[in-house]
């Protein structure tokens, strides 16, 4: 493969319940600090969820902020932090071959059901419906306020690919990149989904909310008493580029795109399909070349559900059966899932594996689930390990979506 | 209700709608979008909110009225008179 069709990561961006930066966010991995809240969420009461801190105002006026979508938000903090992370020379950059490709689960839930309720409170009026609702609900609409607001005149959209939406976007830079559509790249996924009642709802009709009396123990991937999803806000972005402009420019190589897959179950909208999910981190390992027992870290996409979790763990057993080097973590188990920006976010937290070689855990798991029992899974503290060359990261999603990203380290 | 009322009403409106604006010298004879960062969208949520908080409709051809302060005092205090 020439330098022209290696792909790198180059700079991250990233806000989580957890951390605003992927030191706060590492650190916080590494020392088992979690971050779940008790919010009251419209028609529903007090629901567990995962909120992030980060300074909105930081890359935006309060005007924007107000007329923009939270998702919107997250993206532009994310962006711009990317940017700044990766020193590009952002002011000579050729704006007009960026591209902008965001990872979304959902868009626009948020945005109608505080319309919905603003004309609720004026006899279901329509003449009070906002003239916002259309800009900030049209399904382009993080990654067009990203555009925005650094001037990118590129390509922008999103990717819906439900929980698989993530990695969906970086795969998409990957491609665009290789194509020669583009010369540099924003791309990962966000979230906006906690503030929304009807994701809460549905799960919890369909039994798959969690509760706990302690909000940071709700979400427990693997354990043997886990009680469903921790629905999340947050977002990751990174700036991604060919290897030969990279190292032209001096960049720092956080990561090198090794392989990746996308398929589909195509067999039922909400239960997950162990054969398939298997088939696509094969796929994956083929593209990169590797083998099971090259891969140092899977990072898992288990979400807390009863049969999620277990057949993740089928999937990964037949492929990486007899690869007892490759260790296993979880990152929802800190931070709940952050649906569309779950793919990217989930991996920004393990790349610093490469160079500090420690795998952060999964925690809260108090009693390991037999289904969910695998070799290497890191559990509870941080682990030493001799190196971290490569990293498999798992996102699927609903409707039969599966995505897997195999990054390596540069050397 | 007073000129004065009126155009304190529209800067609190303004003040939610464009909170990064300095509102303290504004010209009450000059355009508002001639001092302030005010777009189309931000002058329909000016619209909006008359609806809203003070069940003041304003037609779309008189949407030029709402240009300054003076010229929303003027058109709108009949209107909110009404309104009492």
């Amino acid at each position: 493969m020439d330098s022209r069709d290696r792909i790198v990561i180059t700079g991250v961006g990233l806000t989580a319940p957890n951390g605003n930066s992927m030191e706060e966010f590492r650190y916080n991995l590494l020392n088992g600090v979690p971050n779940i809240q008790r919010i009251d969420m419209r028609y529903m009461g007090p629901v567990l969820a995962g909120v992030c801190d980060y300074d909105s105002l930081r890359y935006q006026k309060r005007k924007e902020v107000r007329n923009g979508t939270r998702a919107g938000s997250i993206g532009i903090y994310c962006a711009n932090e990317a940017i700044r992370h990766s020193k590009v020379n952002w002011d000579g950059i050729d704006r007009s071959r960026v591209g902008i490709y965001v990872g979304i689960t959902e868009h626009g839930n948020v945005e109608t059901e505080d319309e919905v309720f603003n004309i609720s409170q004026f006899d279901y009026d329509v003449k009070y419906w906002s003239h916002h609702h259309n800009p900030r609900t049209v399904a382009n609409n993080p990654a067009g306020e990203i555009s925005i607001n650094l001037g990118v005149t590129g390509p922008h959209y999103t990717i819906g690919a439900a929980c698989a939406a993530g990695n969906a976007g970086v795969i998409q830079a990957a491609q665009m990149l290789r194509l020669g559509e583009i010369d540099f790249a924003l791309a990962g996924g966000v979230s906006e989904s906690c503030r929304t009642f009807g994701i809460f709802a549905s799960f919890k009709s369909q039994g798959a909310l969690a509760e706990h009396p302690d909000p940071n123990k709700a979400s427990r991937p693997f354990d043997v008493n886990r009680n469903g999803i921790v629905v999340s806000e947050g977002g990751c972005i990174y700036t991604i580029e060919r290897l030969e402009d990279a190292l032209s420019r001096g960049a720092t190589i956080i990561a090198e795109i090794s392989g990746y897959c996308i398929n589909s179950d195509a067999t039922d909208a909400v239960l997950p399909n162990p054969e398939r999910q298997a088939e696509c981190m094969r796929l994956a390992l083929k593209k990169a070349q590797l083998s099971p027992s090259d891969i140092d870290i899977i990072s898992t996409h288990a979400t807390a559900t009863q049969m999620g979790d277990s057949q993740e763990c089928d999937a990964i057993r037949a492929v990486f059966g007899s690869s007892s080097d490759t260790h296993i973590n979880n990152t929802k188990s800190f931070i709940g899932h952050t649906m569309g920006a779950a793919g990217a976010l989930e991996l920004a937290g393990n790349l610093p594996s490469f160079s500090d070689n420690y795998v952060h855990p999964t925690i809260n798991v108090d009693k390991l689930d037999p289904g969910c029992s695998l070799d290497s899974l890191v559990l509870n503290r941080a682990l030493k390990v001799d190196k971290v060359d490569s990293i498999l990261n798992n996102s699927f999603g609903m409707l039969g979506i599966n995505s897997v990203l195999i990054v390596k380290k540069y050397n | 209700m007073t000129h004065q009322k009126v155009k304190e009403i529209i800067i609190e409106i303004i003040s939610n709608i464009a909170p990064d604006e300095d509102l303290s010298n504004i010209k009450s004879d000059v355009p508002l979008r001639d001092q302030l960062d005010l777009d189309s969208m931000d002058f329909l949520d000016i619209v909006m909110e008359l609806r809203k908080k003070h069940s003041i409709e304003v037609p779309e051809a008189d949407y030029p009225r709402l240009a300054s302060l003076d010229s929303c005092a003027e058109y709108l205090s009949p209107k909110f008179a009404a309104n009492s």
